[in-house]
């Protein structure tokens, strides 16, 4: 279809440019430049998203391998001590890693759930006025700024998981879980419903005319058909936990730290967030090499994302 | 007929409905509670000296006045600087692009760009535009970072909206002579000028939110840029956002933290307002296609 409106138009702007009188023809030469001209700038705006990836990737290469490379690719990953400033500076970064990798992990076993059962009881139970209601709401939980997110973090939720738990300080993995759980509810909640709308109805009125009730239904032939588009809203929401950073930089502690549940932690953005301003030498390009880490990590995270979407398509 | 449902399962039915309303009263109650504690902390901060004038050791006063301008400076000029190309690309990849494994990259490179989180931007942007093109911490360094991240945004609304003009519109306007380039001139951008005006407001939002890349790239100064200014390299300068981050996490002064935090979610609610009427506008725009 697009392929014959393309030579359509392509013929088109070949047979403009026939016109016999003389003035005639000038004009339509000018006209064809112009044309050209539209298709060439076209082309350049087209390819800038392009550019836009190879240049950050490069960018991203040469300025964190040459850390890597100095202080030892396991060394780098596995070492569970960062130390930069020390008078024998210790690079690893395990500690970050694997506080990311927890933290997000935590958001997604605390978000996901309140987020699908949302998405479940909006697509399939509520009135029409309340699931408007629900879906505003879901829509502005996504346009608050991560730092206002952050803010109230370090205000209530620091406080309350200190008294709760009964400890010296509330800025640690745990507080950070519950606000990412929270930031990553719009994603889960609008891909989820999504996915959940797009079952064809003939699934459900099956079920129902076998005497089924409408939320077994639901929950036993609606969700597993929709499951793919539910992963896809999971791998979604890696995606903002694993990369959020100034709303767990508010509410984590921020201590190079192994992760414990009540420990403070640094996660791989706030990494490179916190030493960024004073750091140079070693440091800042162990800080670069960092970033290249995250990169990898969310490259992955879309790939996965990408398989699912294109499986879910076959 | 209700009646011949076993216990056991209207049991399992009753828990799965009130986890459900549970999850959304959680996800409701806990929006009211925190615009609500927001404004209450925030709102009582706000005067019109706070608003109109710049932060000053001497006297001991706070205002957010640089912050503001700076807020609105970057917003226009990444609008400014990425309407033009993510409409450009979104026109290639609907109206004139023909290989489609380009097309597919293209896509593919614009998915990964959505999905960089906002500090990699900030990181990148630094040694991109501060320091390999000698920007210096500048607000003009935080628009080019912006603008790459927003870049997305706008490619697929535009797009998302350039789909549903009518194949007809083209071919007649192609028929009566028209070339290809005054045919999207005069047909096809402007059927498609709501999604392009969504695709300015969602970016709006993202810039209006954004902190962590601007962090290193349009900096922490408080000082108050002249309009003429804004554009040159080397005039660094916090928004709202980054404001907020500083006085909260750096200086532990929460009253100003609050306020600007009251401040950004009013802004919120009114770009998530405008975004869902012109949204609206353009379902009903599609719905007559």
């Amino acid at each position: 279809m697009n392929d014959a409106i393309n030579s359509a138009m392509n013929n088109s702007i070949k047979g403009a440019a026939s016109p016999a009188a003389g003035a005639g023809r000038r004009a339509a030469g000018g006209a064809k430049l112009l044309e050209k001209i539209m298709n060439v700038i076209f082309t350049i705006c087209g390819l800038t998203a392009l550019a836009f990836v190879i240049v950050i990737t490069v960018f991203l290469l040469v300025s964190g391998i040459p850390a890597i490379g100095q202080i030892g690719l396991f060394k780098f990953l596995l070492g569970q001590e960062w130390r930069p400033t020390a008078a024998e500076p210790l690079y690893g970064i395990l500690p970050f890693i694997s506080s990311s990798v927890f933290g997000t992990f935590g958001a997604i076993i605390i978000g996901v759930p309140i987020g699908l059962l949302c998405a479940i009881y909006i697509s399939k139970f509520a009135p029409r006025g309340i699931g408007a209601v629900v879906r505003d709401a879901v829509q502005l939980l996504a346009g608050i700024p991560s730092v206002v997110y952050g803010l109230v973090g370090m205000i209530i939720i620091v406080p309350l998981v200190r008294e709760a738990f009964n400890l010296p300080d509330g800025a640690n993995l745990f507080s950070a879980i519950i606000v990412l759980s929270i930031m990553i509810l719009p994603s889960v909640i609008s891909v989820s419903e999504t996915a959940i709308k797009a079952v064809p109805k003939e699934y459900e009125e099956g079920s129902l005319a076998l005497g089924a009730t409408k939320t077994e239904t639901v929950f036993k032939i609606v969700v597993p058909a929709a499951r793919s588009g539910i992963l896809a809203s999971v791998v979604l929401g890696i995606g903002r936990a694993i990369g959020e950073a100034m709303a767990v930089m508010m509410v984590s502690g921020n201590a190079a730290n192994m992760p414990k549940l009540f420990g403070s932690v640094r996660f791989l953005t706030t990494a490179v967030a916190s030493e960024m301003s004073y750091s140079s030498g070693l440091q800042r390009k162990a800080l670069f090499s960092i970033a290249l880490v995250l990169f990898i990590f969310i490259l992955l995270i879309n790939m996965v994302l990408n398989f699912i979407i294109k499986r879910k398509k076959d | 007929m209700q009646n011949k449902i076993s216990n056991k399962r209207k049991a399992a039915d009753l828990v799965k409905n009130v986890l459900m309303y549970a999850a959304t009263g959680i996800i409701l109650l806990f929006l009211v509670f925190l615009i609500g504690y927001i404004l209450f902390r925030g709102l009582p901060n706000i005067t019109l000296k706070f608003l109109s004038t710049k932060p000053s050791l001497v006297r001991d006063t706070v205002g957010i006045l640089p912050n503001i301008l700076n807020t609105l400076y970057i917003v226009l000029m990444t609008i400014i600087v990425v309407l033009p190309i993510g409409i450009g690309s979104a026109v290639y990849l609907n109206e004139y692009a023909k290989n489609k494994k380009l097309v597919k990259m293209i896509e593919l490179a614009t998915e990964t760009l959505a999905g960089i989180p906002s500090i990699i931007y900030g990181l990148v942007g630094m040694l991109i535009f501060v320091q390999f093109l000698s920007f210096g911490t500048s607000l003009l360094a935080g628009v080019m970072t912006l603008a790459i991240m927003t870049l997305p945004t706008i490619m697929r609304t535009v797009q998302e909206s350039l789909k549903t003009v009518p194949d007809s519109y083209r071919e007649g306007a192609l028929g009566l002579g028209s070339g290809k380039w005054h045919m999207i001139r005069t047909v096809v951008l402007p059927s498609s000028i709501d999604g392009i005006v969504t695709g300015c407001i969602l970016s709006i939002g993202r810039i209006v939110g954004e902190s962590a890349a601007l962090l290193f790239t349009a900096g922490m100064a408080n000082e108050i840029i002249s309009f003429f200014n804004a554009p040159m390299p080397n005039n660094a300068g916090s928004t709202l956002t980054v404001a907020l981050y500083m006085y909260a996490k750096e200086r532990g002064d929460f009253d100003i933290a609050f306020a600007i935090a009251a401040i950004l979610l009013v802004l919120t609610l009114i770009i998530n307002l405008a975004a869902k009427l012109t949204a609206d506008k353009l379902k009903k725009g599609g719905t007559g296609k």
